[in-house]
Protein backbone atom coordinates (compact mmCIF):
# COMPACT_ATOMS: atom_id res chain seq x y z
CA UNK A 1 0.00 0.00 0.00
CA UNK A 2 1.16 3.50 -0.72
CA UNK A 3 -0.52 6.82 -0.02
CA UNK A 4 -0.40 10.54 -0.51
CA UNK A 5 -2.07 13.30 1.44
CA UNK A 6 -3.26 16.66 0.18
CA UNK A 7 -4.58 19.50 2.33
CA UNK A 8 -7.06 22.19 1.45
CA UNK A 9 -8.40 24.32 4.28
CA UNK A 10 -9.72 21.98 6.94
CA UNK A 11 -10.03 19.06 4.54
CA UNK A 12 -7.29 16.47 4.29
CA UNK A 13 -7.57 14.03 1.40
CA UNK A 14 -5.78 10.73 1.77
CA UNK A 15 -5.27 8.86 -1.49
CA UNK A 16 -4.66 5.20 -0.73
CA UNK A 17 -3.22 2.91 -3.34
CA UNK A 18 -2.87 -0.86 -3.60
CA UNK A 19 -4.24 -3.63 -1.40
CA UNK A 20 -5.32 -3.04 2.18
CA UNK A 21 -4.97 -6.05 4.45
CA UNK A 22 -3.86 -6.78 8.01
CA UNK A 23 -0.25 -6.26 7.03
CA UNK A 24 -0.77 -2.57 6.26
CA UNK A 25 -3.61 -1.51 8.54
CA UNK A 26 -1.29 -0.05 11.19
CA UNK A 27 0.35 2.08 8.52
CA UNK A 28 -3.05 3.21 7.23
CA UNK A 29 -4.17 4.12 10.75
CA UNK A 30 -0.93 6.04 11.36
CA UNK A 31 -1.76 8.19 8.34
CA UNK A 32 -5.49 8.68 8.90
CA UNK A 33 -6.10 8.84 12.66
CA UNK A 34 -3.78 11.79 13.49
CA UNK A 35 -5.61 13.87 10.89
CA UNK A 36 -8.95 12.96 12.49
CA UNK A 37 -7.53 13.60 15.97
CA UNK A 38 -6.50 17.06 14.76
CA UNK A 39 -10.15 17.75 13.92
CA UNK A 40 -9.67 17.67 10.16
CA UNK A 41 -12.41 16.53 7.83
CA UNK A 42 -10.77 13.57 6.18
CA UNK A 43 -11.59 12.37 2.68
CA UNK A 44 -10.37 8.87 1.95
CA UNK A 45 -10.00 8.39 -1.78
CA UNK A 46 -10.13 4.66 -2.54
CA UNK A 47 -10.07 4.91 -6.34
CA UNK A 48 -6.80 3.01 -6.52
CA UNK A 49 -7.50 0.47 -3.78
CA UNK A 50 -8.00 -2.81 -5.59
CA UNK A 51 -8.56 -5.03 -2.55
CA UNK A 52 -9.71 -4.55 1.02
CA UNK A 53 -10.36 -7.22 3.63
CA UNK A 54 -11.98 -7.11 7.07
CA UNK A 55 -8.88 -5.39 8.51
CA UNK A 56 -9.27 -2.54 6.03
CA UNK A 57 -12.97 -2.31 6.88
CA UNK A 58 -11.95 -2.01 10.54
CA UNK A 59 -9.78 0.99 9.65
CA UNK A 60 -12.78 2.65 7.97
CA UNK A 61 -14.97 1.98 11.03
CA UNK A 62 -12.35 3.18 13.51
CA UNK A 63 -11.72 6.35 11.50
CA UNK A 64 -15.44 7.04 11.19
CA UNK A 65 -16.04 6.53 14.91
CA UNK A 66 -13.04 8.64 15.90
CA UNK A 67 -14.32 11.42 13.65
CA UNK A 68 -17.71 11.35 15.37
CA UNK A 69 -15.94 11.73 18.72
CA UNK A 70 -14.04 14.72 17.38
CA UNK A 71 -17.14 16.32 15.81
CA UNK A 72 -15.77 16.00 12.34
CA UNK A 73 -16.26 13.44 9.59
CA UNK A 74 -14.52 10.94 7.37
CA UNK A 75 -15.84 10.78 3.81
CA UNK A 76 -15.03 7.68 1.76
CA UNK A 77 -14.75 8.65 -1.89
CA UNK A 78 -14.47 7.00 -5.31
CA UNK A 79 -14.71 3.49 -3.93
CA UNK A 80 -13.75 0.82 -6.46
CA UNK A 81 -16.36 -1.79 -7.31
CA UNK A 82 -14.55 -4.61 -5.52
CA UNK A 83 -14.11 -2.60 -2.31
CA UNK A 84 -17.73 -1.42 -2.41
CA UNK A 85 -18.79 -5.06 -2.54
CA UNK A 86 -16.92 -5.72 0.73
CA UNK A 87 -18.37 -2.60 2.38
CA UNK A 88 -21.85 -3.74 1.36
CA UNK A 89 -21.21 -7.27 2.59
CA UNK A 90 -20.44 -5.72 5.99
CA UNK A 91 -23.68 -3.71 5.64
CA UNK A 92 -21.80 -0.46 6.22
CA UNK A 93 -22.95 1.49 3.18
CA UNK A 94 -25.52 3.34 5.31
CA UNK A 95 -23.10 3.88 8.20
CA UNK A 96 -20.00 5.23 6.45
CA UNK A 97 -20.15 8.51 4.54
CA UNK A 98 -19.76 7.22 0.98
CA UNK A 99 -19.49 9.60 -1.96
CA UNK B 1 -12.20 -29.16 -14.58
CA UNK B 2 -10.51 -30.96 -11.67
CA UNK B 3 -7.45 -29.68 -9.88
CA UNK B 4 -5.63 -29.89 -6.58
CA UNK B 5 -2.84 -27.52 -5.57
CA UNK B 6 -1.23 -26.79 -2.22
CA UNK B 7 1.31 -24.30 -0.95
CA UNK B 8 2.73 -23.46 2.44
CA UNK B 9 3.39 -20.00 3.81
CA UNK B 10 5.17 -18.56 6.81
CA UNK B 11 2.56 -17.64 9.43
CA UNK B 12 2.83 -13.88 9.13
CA UNK B 13 0.75 -10.92 8.00
CA UNK B 14 3.43 -10.41 5.35
CA UNK B 15 2.34 -13.73 3.76
CA UNK B 16 -1.24 -12.65 3.15
CA UNK B 17 -0.43 -11.04 -0.21
CA UNK B 18 1.33 -14.24 -1.21
CA UNK B 19 -1.75 -16.24 -0.20
CA UNK B 20 -3.96 -14.06 -2.39
CA UNK B 21 -1.58 -14.36 -5.33
CA UNK B 22 -1.57 -18.16 -4.97
CA UNK B 23 -5.39 -18.21 -5.01
CA UNK B 24 -5.69 -15.80 -7.92
CA UNK B 25 -3.31 -17.87 -9.98
CA UNK B 26 -5.44 -20.97 -9.40
CA UNK B 27 -8.79 -19.26 -9.94
CA UNK B 28 -7.51 -17.81 -13.20
CA UNK B 29 -7.49 -21.39 -14.50
CA UNK B 30 -11.17 -21.82 -13.64
CA UNK B 31 -13.95 -20.33 -15.68
CA UNK B 32 -15.71 -18.22 -13.08
CA UNK B 33 -17.03 -14.64 -13.05
CA UNK B 34 -14.39 -12.21 -11.74
CA UNK B 35 -16.72 -11.15 -8.93
CA UNK B 36 -16.93 -14.73 -7.64
CA UNK B 37 -13.15 -15.16 -7.90
CA UNK B 38 -12.70 -11.98 -5.84
CA UNK B 39 -15.09 -13.29 -3.19
CA UNK B 40 -13.30 -16.63 -2.96
CA UNK B 41 -9.93 -14.90 -2.63
CA UNK B 42 -11.38 -12.76 0.17
CA UNK B 43 -12.75 -15.79 2.03
CA UNK B 44 -9.44 -17.65 1.79
CA UNK B 45 -7.42 -14.61 2.82
CA UNK B 46 -9.72 -14.07 5.81
CA UNK B 47 -9.24 -17.67 6.94
CA UNK B 48 -5.46 -17.30 6.58
CA UNK B 49 -5.62 -14.04 8.49
CA UNK B 50 -7.52 -15.78 11.29
CA UNK B 51 -4.63 -18.24 11.65
CA UNK B 52 -2.14 -15.37 11.97
CA UNK B 53 -4.36 -13.22 14.17
CA UNK B 54 -5.95 -15.81 16.48
CA UNK B 55 -3.95 -19.02 16.13
CA UNK B 56 -0.72 -17.17 16.82
CA UNK B 57 -2.11 -14.44 19.07
CA UNK B 58 0.67 -13.03 21.25
CA UNK B 59 3.39 -14.58 19.10
CA UNK B 60 5.65 -11.82 17.78
CA UNK B 61 7.39 -13.84 15.11
CA UNK B 62 7.40 -17.49 14.12
CA UNK B 63 9.02 -19.77 11.58
CA UNK B 64 5.91 -21.99 11.62
CA UNK B 65 4.23 -22.48 8.31
CA UNK B 66 0.58 -22.92 7.35
CA UNK B 67 -0.57 -24.89 4.35
CA UNK B 68 -3.44 -24.08 2.04
CA UNK B 69 -4.80 -26.70 -0.31
CA UNK B 70 -7.29 -25.83 -3.03
CA UNK B 71 -9.13 -28.69 -4.71
CA UNK B 72 -11.80 -28.66 -7.35
CA UNK B 73 -13.64 -31.79 -8.33
CA UNK B 74 -16.45 -31.32 -10.82
CA UNK B 75 -18.13 -28.23 -9.34
CA UNK B 76 -17.15 -28.82 -5.73
CA UNK B 77 -14.51 -26.45 -4.47
CA UNK B 78 -12.73 -27.42 -1.25
CA UNK B 79 -10.11 -25.34 0.50
CA UNK B 80 -8.12 -26.84 3.35
CA UNK B 81 -6.13 -24.82 5.89
CA UNK B 82 -3.56 -26.55 8.08
CA UNK B 83 -1.74 -24.84 10.92
CA UNK B 84 0.14 -25.52 14.15
CA UNK B 85 -1.20 -22.59 16.14
CA UNK B 86 -3.41 -22.70 19.21
CA UNK B 87 -6.09 -25.38 18.96
CA UNK B 88 -9.34 -23.88 17.78
CA UNK B 89 -12.51 -24.58 19.73
CA UNK B 90 -15.04 -24.50 16.89
CA UNK B 91 -17.90 -23.47 19.20
CA UNK B 92 -15.94 -20.32 20.08
CA UNK B 93 -15.56 -19.18 16.47
CA UNK B 94 -18.17 -16.47 16.17
CA UNK B 95 -18.47 -13.21 14.30
CA UNK B 96 -19.73 -10.03 15.89
CA UNK B 97 -23.31 -8.90 15.40
CA UNK B 98 -23.47 -6.71 12.32
CA UNK B 99 -25.45 -3.97 14.06
CA UNK B 100 -22.81 -3.73 16.78
CA UNK B 101 -20.63 -1.44 14.70
CA UNK B 102 -17.03 -1.65 15.84
CA UNK B 103 -13.68 -2.56 14.34
CA UNK B 104 -12.96 -6.29 14.06
CA UNK B 105 -15.00 -9.48 14.04
CA UNK B 106 -15.97 -9.45 10.38
CA UNK B 107 -13.53 -11.97 8.87
CA UNK B 108 -15.52 -15.01 9.98
CA UNK B 109 -18.73 -13.31 8.86
CA UNK B 110 -17.29 -12.81 5.37
CA UNK B 111 -16.22 -16.46 5.21
CA UNK B 112 -19.72 -17.60 6.16
CA UNK B 113 -21.32 -15.25 3.66
CA UNK B 114 -19.14 -16.42 0.78
CA UNK B 115 -18.69 -20.14 1.40
CA UNK B 116 -21.33 -22.86 1.70
CA UNK B 117 -19.68 -24.53 4.67
CA UNK B 118 -16.79 -24.13 7.12
CA UNK B 119 -15.82 -27.10 9.29
CA UNK B 120 -12.87 -27.92 11.53
CA UNK B 121 -11.88 -31.53 10.84
CA UNK B 122 -10.33 -33.99 13.24
CA UNK B 123 -7.90 -35.52 10.71
CA UNK B 124 -5.12 -33.04 11.47
CA UNK B 125 -2.37 -35.40 10.31
CA UNK B 126 0.39 -33.80 12.37
CA UNK B 127 -1.14 -30.33 12.27
CA UNK B 128 -3.04 -28.73 15.14
CA UNK B 129 -5.96 -27.34 13.15
CA UNK B 130 -7.53 -28.36 9.86
CA UNK B 131 -10.24 -26.04 8.59
CA UNK B 132 -12.16 -26.99 5.46
CA UNK B 133 -14.16 -24.47 3.47
CA UNK B 134 -16.43 -25.76 0.72
CA UNK B 135 -18.52 -24.23 -2.00
CA UNK B 136 -20.43 -25.48 -4.99
CA UNK B 137 -19.35 -23.36 -7.95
Amino acid sequence: MSYKVSEEGNVSTVFLNGEIDMDVTEKAKEVILPLVEAGKEVHLNLKDVSYMDSSGISVLIESHQKALEKNTKVVVKEVSKSVLKVIMMAKLEQILNLE
Amino acid sequence: MNLSEAKDFVVSTASLKEVRDFCREIFDKINLPQEQKDELVLAIAEAAQNIVKHGYKGVEETTDRMEIKISLKDNDLEIGFFDKGKAVVPENVKHRKLDDIKPGGLGTFFIKQIMDNAVFKKDQNGWVNHLVLTKKI
